[in-house]
């Protein structure tokens, strides 16, 4: 017995190989390509873009701390971006009018802090009450708590600046890092870092003991009671740091776009952030990241060819709710898993063909929207790609229509034959 | 007479109209290895349930080494140095056993919310952890998840989560049960060497496994403790021998019989 207590359990640790190959290595890539983005000369939408996209990676990280790792379904998570980034604009502001010795020296760049802040101060004060319930009750009061913010957020104007919101201008104050913050550049380096540092910050949270308790109260909350821990309490925690890395982004977005409106608390933010991780995959911690990638994609540049977006995203969240419930990662990481076991050759060509039905399809479903929602505006508008004429009345759209569906679903037919011959 | 590690007094458990549990009373010694037995639904489980803080008892009190725990939240209890296991395996399925024990370490080493250390430096967890695995057997198959495990490995996990913490009283719920002879055999090793010095209250139904590893025995039927005695007691009770009747495996085991 005695001579047991002497001996190391660190084999049982994963080998340094595997830290530095699953842990560092990914940060060292990320911090690299947000390096490298601005070498390739980027145009100002693409500037915008990629801000974009980083201040939804933050936001999307911090939702799936409580949908993917605590397993609470948040319907009101916006209302953490929307306060951290009233904050951050109120606090830029105050910058600017130079009235206090504080204010007059805080850096623009550090305004996400503020957002933190004030994000991990409004998940403290709701989620006091809304943590005290999991489940269905849990979804049902942040989805009320959302339109109470919400409403609150168009009536009291002097805060929330009514439906015209509240606007700062961000080069104001001392520089950090020799950044005035007015070029796009200036900018770019701005959400880069915080980018980094958000995912960074969210990414050490999972490896605290909290963060595993989070795990294990959403996994089985009557077990941890039995372990010393209070699910309840494990939540709340949780539900303060998602509100906090949630503020962090809304500090962003102030900056970014020096305006928030009453709109960013609402119900609709919080749902596009739910959709960015479930469909980016919240069971991966990468999930969310390349979701809110996606969709972010999705909707600045889709949003110019087609009014239609919404419908695909609709589309594309059912898709993955029903037919792929690990999402983007999981797909990835599940053909990476194919590759790695080699001679798995038949499951590739399977979804090769599972791809390429669904794409088949889906390019038949869009002609269907397309052509159907020109008709439907009434001006006489056509779909016309590549050339070609493909109205309502046309034949040649029918067809393409119904021979893409067709075929689409003759693929997928041959897939899944495929699939039972080899079960 | 020192302090009882538990101290059992009136209690009573009623469901609704049902009465459960209706009016136990017992004293357990520290380092006392308890056994109770008892025909399917007396109250067994509800009873573990109402001492470890799962279930608010009707009436009565449930004292704690001297201090008053009836009413108090499970994982207030637990922090006292009660745990317990289930007897329906209760793990946590998406993690690996590591994990799993791991979980069972984190609070008694003073970690409990602390989302400032990495968990991966923690080096008194990671030796801890290490302990139990290697003293319940599941060391070679610490990276897998708690789910895979087979049926009998699960059964051993829940007794090293309830054990990883380091509590002094220690409830079993049916731990053997749906084990291999053999797999019950170690198991009955595994409990004996791991709950060495603390005080043990198991809920068996194996009465060979009872009859070897109990100190002292309660027969709880219809939610009262009809005897409660040495098995020596226990064996001879012309009333306990009236409850297990009809069973003939049990009362060749009460009689001393073949084993
Ligand atoms: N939450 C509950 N609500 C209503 N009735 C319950 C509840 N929990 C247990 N019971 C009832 O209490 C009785 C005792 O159940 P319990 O699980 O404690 O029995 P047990 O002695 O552990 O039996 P077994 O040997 O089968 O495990 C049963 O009749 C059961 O139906
Ligand atoms: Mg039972």
């Amino acid at each position: 017995m005695q001579s047991n207590s002497v001996q190391s359990y660190e084999h049982l640790a994963p080998s340094r190989a595997v830290k530095i190959r699953q842990r560092f290595v990914p940060f060292v890539v990320m911090a690299v390509v947000l390096l490298l983005i601005p070498f390739f000369d980027p145009s100002r939408t693409m500037y915008s873009l990629t801000a974009a996209m980083g201040i939804n990676i933050v936001f999307a990280l911090s939702y799936n701390m409580l949908l993917g790792r605590g397993g609470l379904l948040s319907f009101g998570h916006a209302v953490y971006f929307g306060l951290g980034g009233y904050a951050a604009l109120h606090a830029m502001n105050a910058i600017d009018a130079g009235n206090s010795a504080f204010w007059s020296n805080y850096p623009v760049f550090m305004l996400p802090v503020v957002g933190f802040a004030i994000g991990a101060l409004a998940g403290a004060v709701i989620g006091w009450p809304s943590c005290k319930r999991s489940g269905v009750p849990f979804a049902m009061i942040s989805l009320g708590v959302a339109e109470l913010v919400a409403a609150a957020g168009y009536m009291f104007g002097s805060i929330f600046g009514g439906e015209m919101g509240v606007t700062g201008d961000r080069m104001v104050g001392p520089q950090a890092f020799g950044l005035s913050m007015g070029p796009v550049e200036d900018v770019y380096w701005f959400i880069a870092f915080w980018t980094f540092v958000g995912t960074l910050g969210i990414y050490a949270f999972t490896r605290t003991p909290l963060g595993k308790m989070s795990e294990a109260t959403r996994d089985n909350p009557e077990r941890v009671q039995f372990v010393g821990y209070d699910p309840n309490r494990v939540r709340y925690l949780v539900f303060i740091f998602a509100g906090a890395f949630a503020g962090l982004a809304g500090g962003m977005s102030a900056v970014n776009y020096e305006i928030f409106t009453p709109e960013s608390l609402s119900l609709v933010p919080s749902g596009l952030v739910l959709l960015m991780a479930y469909i980016g995959g919240i069971r991966y911690f990468t999930g969310p990241i390349m979701g809110a990638i996606l969709l972010t994609y999705m909707q600045s540049m889709l949003s110019d060819y087609s009014e239609a977006w919404l419908l695909y995203l609709g589309l594309l969240f059912i898709a993955i709710v029903m037919y792929a419930p690990g999402g983007v990662a999981g797909m990835v990481f599940g053909l990476l898993e194919i590759f790695r076991h080699g001679g798995a050759r038949e499951m590739l060509i399977r979804r090769v063909q599972q791809a390429v039905g669904v794409a088949l399809a889906f390019t038949g479903l869009v002609i269907l929207i397309e052509v159907a929602v020109r008709w439907s505006n009434g001006y006489g508008e056509v779909f016309e790609p590549f050339g070609l004429h493909l109205g309502i009345d046309t034949p040649l759209s029918w067809i393409l229509i119904l021979g893409f569906f067709g075929a689409g679903f003759v693929t997928l037919r041959l897939a899944r034959n495929n699939e039972e011959g080899h079960a | 007479m020192s302090t009882p590690a538990l101290s059992i007094k009136g209690l009573k458990k009623n469901f609704g109209p049902a009465e459960i549990i209706c009016g136990v009373d017992l004293d357990l010694e520290p380092g006392e290895r308890h056994a109770i037995i008892g025909p399917n639904g007396a109250g067994k489980s509800t009873l573990f349930n109402l001492i470890s803080g799962l279930y608010h008892p009707t009436e009565g009190s449930v004292k704690l080494k001297g201090e008053e725990i009836t009413g108090l939240p499970p994982h207030v209890i637990n922090r006292m140095g009660l745990s317990r296991s289930f007897q329906v395996s209760n793990i946590f399925a998406n993690m690996t056993v590591r994990e799993n024990v791991r979980c069972g370490v984190l609070y008694s080493l003073g970690h409990g919310y602390s989302f400032w250390r990495n968990v991966g430096n923690l080096r008194e967890v990671q030796q801890k952890t290490g302990e139990v695995l290697e003293r319940v057997g599941l060391l070679d198959k610490a990276h897998l998840p708690a789910a895979l495990l087979p049926y009998a490995d699960q059964r051993t996990l829940e007794i090293a989560i309830t054990i990883a913490g380091g509590a002094d009283v220690v409830l079993l719920d049916e731990p053997t049960a749906g084990m291999s002879h053999s797999e019950t055999d170690r198991a009955v090793a595994l409990i004996e060497q791991a709950t060495a010095g603390k005080t043990l209250i198991i809920v068996e139904h194996d009465m060979g496994v009872v009859f070897n590893l109990a100190d002292r025995i309660s027969v709880l039927v219809y939610g009262q403790i009809i005897a409660t005695g040495t098995p020596e007691e226990i064996r001879g009770d012309p009333r306990v021998r009236e409850a297990y009747l009809g069973d003939e495996d049990e009362q060749q085991v009460l009689a001393g019989g073949a084993q």
